[in-house]
């Protein structure tokens, strides 16, 4: 039992940054807007918030810092594809290149250093009851916080009045438009916060999962994260159960391991880059529900008055 | 004008390359300088610029063949793994008993290697409906990790002092010097060849055409008769295929042996090369040669400036998107208009 509990806090660890990312891209593309830069924007997240955190020693400033770098990212593509219609899959594809380089460079002088991280919750009493305490109250505040983040924004796109006009917005920009709400100005808004949540997916992995900073070290979690908002079919409770069945096998590699198998360690680590691919295939394979859960104008530009 | 806008994003990323390089505290004409005149004043620097343009120039001619289609192919680095993994494997297995026909042997087997590796998200996209952006691009960690395994482990060269490394290829297995002094090799021509071959394809060939067609007007292209999962398959294959091409000429050419990277980052930057050369071979051309110039002057910025070599992808990234807000501003006419809103304004949530 005692294992189990430590491979549920394990997996939920793993599957926190995909919660934060993949929550943040389901709001922009329930907008209407596909992003593909969520990679990028996860670095320079990451980049950012362990350089503030290392260099002033508070690492949940690091947090915010890295959420307003990602933030501002997600602008620059907001102000192209939104502003300047741009094709959206190109500008999406550059911010991820333009973050991969930037973190790149901006965290190179970072790279061998040690900061003292986020640690897990530890209650005296309640997170030393056997089992029940690692189960419920052991994790690192950003497992809440992700959760915290889920309820939010189901929430908010199901039972608020906000969330049906942001999806109102995706489904048929120029309806909404006609009953006057500013479809550009609530796509931004989606955009930035898109960035923040993906910023902030970044930001646990350098200050807290890891902690540390390495080049490039969301390792396709955020193509990951966009692949999990399609198998969750726009759905934000699937886009959680997604994410911990990523993390859950990321961390079958390191189960394996320690089980002693003879596998190669790179085969085991190919092992969320092939179920990403499978799950992906299985979900698209009924196109007519893919049809029905996407957003109706995802991806398309829209220019009020066109 | 559509020619237009590469050129003035180059000129707006070398404008903030000149406030970058300011801001670092390094004197920006010395930078300029050292980032885009030094590498090339040697006969050797000018033999290093073709030959990184080469399998940049050869990725993203591939690459261009399907993003006219409407074909998302983002996995080149991964092919490009894969022909490198291929080929290579060629040239191991007949290390000892080849000949003059192991080359074209390595040449074919990394280009079906590419397109072996291509034709997964191809046939998820035609097979499962599978976006084959995210596809594409989860196969290039895949291969990379492949390679890594290989290097590792079977492939690892026994006299190699246990470093992840393949023997050193024989002779006969690498591409031919073509310019004294430099590290050029036959590659260049191989990237020429298909330039002039994608030209031909793309815009002289029927089967080219229809590409464009589905890439432009998918509804009229539909109409027409033309097989959306055709032009797929022909878009992933085609860019496999140069890619795979590609990893041939790197582990046959500058690097003669497998290492656990055979590219920093080449298939990436060729996405960058195919918009910035207009999704034309030509164009292609000249933009891997700024690529490539590039990639030479974050090298020498490490050397004489002391700046990471990672500006480059700073700049790769910083001219993409100058590209595209250019193109904008070429193809529309700005227009300052009074906001159209027909009711009252609600407090926008998200």
């Amino acid at each position: 039992m005692e294992h189990f509990a430590t491979l549920v806090a394990l997996t939920l660890a793993a599957g926190t940054p995909l919660v934060f990312a993949a929550l943040g891209e389901l709001v922009v593309e329930k907008s209407g807007v596909l992003n593909l830069g969520v990679e990028g924007m996860m670095l320079a997240g990451a980049v950012v918030s362990f350089m503030v955190a290392a260099k002033t020693g508070h690492p949940w400033l690091g947090v915010l810092a890295g959420m307003s770098a990602a933030a501002l990212l997600s602008i620059a593509f907001a102000v192209l594809a939104l502003s300047l219609m741009a094709n959206q899959v190109a500008t999406g594809l550059a911010l991820s290149l333009f973050g991969v380089g930037l973190s790149a460079f901006i965290g190179l002088p970072f790279v061998s250093i040690v900061i003292e991280g986020i640690k897990p919750l530890d209650i005296a009493g309640l997170s030393d009851i056997p089992i029940l305490g690692k189960l419920l109250f052991a994790h690192s505040p950003f497992v809440y916080l992700s959760l915290l983040l889920f309820a939010a924004v189901h929430g908010f796109l199901y039972f608020t009045r906000g969330g049906l006009i942001v999806r109102a917005v995706g489904e048929s920009p120029s309806s909404a438009h006609a009953i006057g709400y500013r479809v550009v100005g609530i796509r931004y808004l989606a955009v930035i916060f898109g960035g923040a949540c993906a910023g902030l997916g970044g930001a646990y992995m350098a200050v807290a999962y890891t902690p540390l900073w390495t080049e490039g070290m969301t390792a396709g979690r955020g193509w990951i994260a966009l692949a999990l908002v399609v198998f969750a079919t726009w759905k934000p409770w699937r886009v959680v159960a997604g994410a911990y069945l990523f993390g859950g096998v990321t961390l079958a590699q390191f189960q394996a391991q320690a089980l002693g198998t003879t596998l190669p360690s790179q085969v085991l680590s190919m092992l969320p880059y092939l179920a990403t691919i499978v799950v992906l295939a299985l979900i698209s394979r009924d196109a007519a529900a893919i049809r029905m859960n996407a957003p109706a104008s995802l991806g398309k530009p829209y220019h009020p008055g066109s | 004008m559509g020619w237009m806008s590469p050129l003035i994003a180059v000129a707006a990323t070398l404008a903030v390359g000149f406030a970058l390089f300011s801001g670092l505290g390094k004197n920006p004409f010395e930078a300029f300088h050292v980032f885009f005149v030094k590498p090339v004043e040697t006969m050797y620097g000018f033999g290093e610029l073709l030959l990184k343009a080469t399998p940049l120039t050869l990725c993203a001619v591939g690459l261009a063949a399907g993003y006219r289609a409407n074909v998302w192919n983002i996995g080149a680095e991964g092919q490009l793994t894969l022909g490198a993994i291929c080929g290579g494997g060629v040239a191991l297995a007949f290390h000892d008993a080849g000949g003059a026909w192991v080359l074209p042997l390595m040449i074919v087997a990394g280009a079906l290697g590419g397109m072996a590796w291509a034709a997964i998200p191809a046939w998820l996209r035609t097979r499962f409906n599978a976006n084959e952006i995210l596809t594409s691009l989860m196969l290039v960690y895949v291969a990379a990790l492949l390679l890594s395994l290989l290097v590792h482990g079977a492939w690892r060269d026994p006299e190699g002092f246990n470093f992840p490394q393949s023997k050193m290829f024989n002779d006969f297995a690498l591409l031919p010097n073509i310019l004294d002094e430099t590290r050029l090799n036959v590659g260049l021509l191989l990237a020429l060849a298909t330039v002039a071959a994608g030209w031909l394809f793309m815009s002289k060939s029927l089967a080219g055409f229809q590409m464009r067609v589905a890439g432009l007007a998918p509804a009229a292209a539909n109409y027409a008769g033309i097989s959306s999962s055709r032009t797929v398959w022909a878009g992933m294959l085609i860019g496999g295929a140069t890619a795979g091409l590609a990893g041939v000429c790197e582990v046959a050419g500058p690097i003669g042996q497998l290492l656990p990277s055979v590219s920093p980052g080449y298939g990436f930057a060729a996405i960058i090369v195919a918009f910035v050369g207009r999704l034309h071979p030509v164009g292609i051309l000249l933009a891997s040669l700024l690529m490539s110039l590039l990639y030479l002057g974050g090298e020498s910025a490490q050397m004489t400036l002391a700046l990471p070599s990672a500006v480059t992808g700073l700049f790769q990234g910083t001219l993409l998107f100058f590209l595209l807000a250019a193109d904008v501003l070429i193809n529309y006419r700005v227009r300052i208009v009074r906001r159209v809103v027909a009711a009252p304004i609600e407090p926008a949530a998200a």
